[in-house]
């Protein structure tokens, strides 16, 4: 879900491509530019109701009639004076560039405010067009607005579109066609710039206050009924879920709900899965002592890198193809910010905002996202603190490792009601154990490293929107397939082959993968856990979703030979090898507190610009993890 | 009638207009972005589960502020 973005701005760059227009939208955020920008290029980038969703530029193409237009998709800007990382880039990109067209997108329920940004852009730019976008809502809201009027006032072609229902889409396609191609021309209505210089930021009060009377005086002649409708059901609803009684335990039970049902949703199909690869597996062996394959080849092939692969597709996929849409759900319906304005109190206690658990929630995904989504965060000392604590909320790779271990060592593996419950409440206190953790650790890093003056927390918190609920689902269990299947396939399988080489190949009387789990044994025993364990999540430094099949096939290249379809036969593998319950925390505890992969490292480099940041954010988590391990094992153990 | 209130003391559902914005430069600039300029209408509607932060509305739109920074915006109830 959150990777889309990026995935986005990789696979349309393609500098050769014949473009004739050059386009870029722009707005305030939340105003639904990406639902505007899917429908002009056909591409899928991912969206959701909360300010900062898009953070880097999403660029595709657009063909409309016979010409190509290359679209950009900037990130949610306030203002042009920017001081945000993300806006920053909508900024220079506007004032840099030559523009054929510049779609300005506004959410029509917000108009005045969102027309003071308009403005802004129209400084900078001549040629574009206004987009009324959430059409639709502000007419439910009994807001009309004057579009020839105001097309006037601004020099500039007004469409009211409603993007998710496709409504205006056409009609915008042919104005941006028009305004490029000169068939339309706009103008530049210079008394409403006068004494306005956007980019100078020693007068940004002065330009607002200009600005936002041009506004008003705009909003007189064009809007009727501009009074202050926000949307009731938004109002009834906030008074429920941001309450002092029921605020914090409805999102709890919103978030055991959910994991609630990943964990027994997926529990079918990733039984059906793994009896489906088991199947193939045995087909694979026959064919392949049919074919004279070598015995290396055959191991290498079907011990190392299928079982691998299989293992990851079907343990990991499951959970995450049903918690995800669950999840863009709720980001689709605008309770995230809510989550952000609810916990701000504990945040801004420990140094850190309120808006990091939108990037911890980032995190759930892919800790890579996680940290760049960090840029939402204005000031850069409680941005680095988000950046070094994100690896502490379990990804995508850690996740389902956490399922897997709570059903088989403490809800019983059976799929009775109160099992199902006790997997929700234990996942639930392990979210929450992980977030005590983000801030303390935020707490500690905000006396010492990243010492930050007092800062502030300024957040729109959008209207509820009923998601899409079956377009969501189907998007985001689309995409979390492609993400799951890719990641399988690029990293999955070559970490099974080294693991069954490293297994296979012999120095002296034993194997490489024994001399390196006998080296780690005396240390992993230590934290409650074994070399084999240790060496796993070593060897997971690229992708954290191979732990648990490293640690299998260790296991299983000791001699103990068990097949492990199903979590019972797992069960009876990691108890052979001598797991207790007591190794069973402790593996959660390095599960959650170890150095990120490889994949958020390279990102956390990127983002903080410093080898130091980097090395201390690997440290930090492994150190802590350790710590922990140390302290519960020696106390399991005196019972 | 013309009192003077800083916005953390404004109560609940009372509108009031905006006379000036005092806080740093940064964050000013922030609020001014959201709408939050000299005579605009600003009423808080609802605060956070722990008191801290409040919600406004401003123009239309819903804006969280935490209280140590409302201390610094003056309005005057109408």
């Amino acid at each position: 879900m959150f990777v889309r973005n990026s995935v986005a701005a990789k696979i349309s760059v393609n500098e050769n491509e014949r473009t004739d227009f050059k386009i870029a939208l722009a707005g305030n955020p939340n105003v639904g530019k990406s639902t505007v920008f899917n429908a002009l290029t056909g591409l899928k980038q991912h969206t959701g109701n909360w300010t900062g969703k898009t953070v880097e530029c999403a660029r595709g193409t657009s063909k409309i009639f016979d010409k190509y237009f290359s679209v950009t998709d900037l990130p949610g800007t306030y203002s042009m004076l920017s001081f945000s990382k993300e806006e920053e880039v909508a900024k220079d990109y506007l004032a840099g560039n030559e523009i054929d067209c510049v779609v300005i997108v506004i959410d029509s329920n917000v108009i005045e405010r969102n027309l003071s940004f308009a403005l802004q852009v129209l400084s900078l730019q001549t040629k574009a067009v206004l987009c009324l976008n959430l059409s639709d809502e502000a007419e439910k809201n009994g807001i009309c607005i004057d579009k020839d009027e105001l097309s006037l006032n601004l020099g500039i072609p007004v469409i009211s579109t409603c993007a998710t229902k496709k409504r205006g889409l056409k009609e915008l396609k042919s104005l941006i066609y028009d305004v490029c191609t000169g068939k339309t021309k706009c103008f530049r209505v210079s008394r409403l710039y006068e004494n306005v210089d956007v980019l100078n930021s020693d007068s940004h009060r002065e330009n607002a206050e200009i600005l936002s009377q041009h506004c008003k005086d705009i909003c007189a002649k064009c809007v009727c009924n501009n009074k202050n409708i926000i949307n009731e059901r938004t109002k009834k609803l906030d008074k429920i879920l941001t309450s002092k009684i029921t605020g914090i335990p409805i999102m709890l039970l919103l978030f055991g709900f959910i994991f609630w049902i990943t964990a027994v949703g997926a529990n079918y199909p990733s039984e059906w899965l793994s009896i489906f690869f088991d199947f193939l597996k045995t087909n694979l062996y026959t064919l392949f002592s049919y074919l004279n394959v070598p015995q290396f080849f055959t191991g290498l092939i079907i011990d190392g890198i299928y079982t691998t692969l299989t293992w990851v597709v079907s343990v990991m996929l499951p959970p995450m193809a049903i918690f995800f849409p669950l999840f863009s759900i709720i980001e689709d319906s605008g309770y995230l910010p809510r989550i952000a304005f609810n916990l701000d109190k504990f945040f801004s206690n420990c140094g850190a905002q309120g808006k990091q658990s939108l990037t911890m929630a980032m995190g759930i995904g892919c800790n890579a996202c996680g940290v760049t989504g960090c840029r939402i965060i204005e000031s850069p000392q409680e941005r680095l603190i988000a950046v070094l604590t994100n690896n502490f909320m379990p990804c995508n790779g850690r996740f389902p490792t956490l399922i897997a271990i709570i059903m088989m060592f403490f809800a019983g593996s059976t799929l009775a009601f109160v099992n199902s419950i006790k997997v929700a409440l234990i996942l639930v206190s392990v979210i929450v154990l992980c977030v005590i953790i983000t801030l303390i650790t935020s707490k500690l890093l905000s006396v010492t490293v990243a010492k930050s003056e007092p800062s502030s927390f300024v957040l729109e918190l959008p209207p509820y929107r009923k998601p899409q609920i079956f377009k969501t689902i189907v998007r985001s269990l689309f995409d979390r397939t492609l993400f799951v299947l890719g990641r399988a396939v690029a990293v999955a399988a070559p970490a099974g082959a080294v693991i069954w080489l490293m297994a296979n190949i012999k120095v002296g009387d034993s194997s490489i993968l024994m001399h390196c789990t006998q080296f780690f044994d005396p240390f992993g025993h230590l934290l409650g856990l074994d070399g084999v364990i240790v060496m796993a999540f070593i060897l997971g430094f690229p992708a954290n979703e191979t732990v648990i099949p490293i640690i299998i096939m260790s296991y299983m290249s000791a001699g103990t030979l068990v097949d492990y379809t199903s979590y019972d036969q797992l069960f009876s593998l990691l108890t052979a090898n001598g797991w207790t319950t007591t190794t069973a925390v402790c593996m959660m505890i390095m599960c959650i507190m170890h150095f990120p992969c490889s994949t958020t490292c390279l990102t956390i480099k990127k983002e903080t610009g410093s080898l130091k940041w980097t090395a201390v954010s690997m440290i930090i988590p492994t150190v802590i993890g350790i710590i922990l391990c140390l302290l519960t094992a020696n106390i399991l153990s005196l019972f | 009638m013309n009192e003077k209130y800083t916005l953390d003391n404004l109560p609940l559902n009372k509108s009031a207009v905006v006379n000036n914005v005092n806080c740093k430069e940064s964050l000013k600039n922030r609020i001014y972005d959201l709408g939050i300029l000299n005579n605009v209408k600003i009423t808080p509607v609802y605060k956070s589960p722990f008191g801290d932060p409040t919600a406004f509305i401003v123009k239309n739109a819903i804006i969280a502020l935490r209280n140590k920074d409302c201390k610094n915006i003056t309005v005057t109830p109408i």
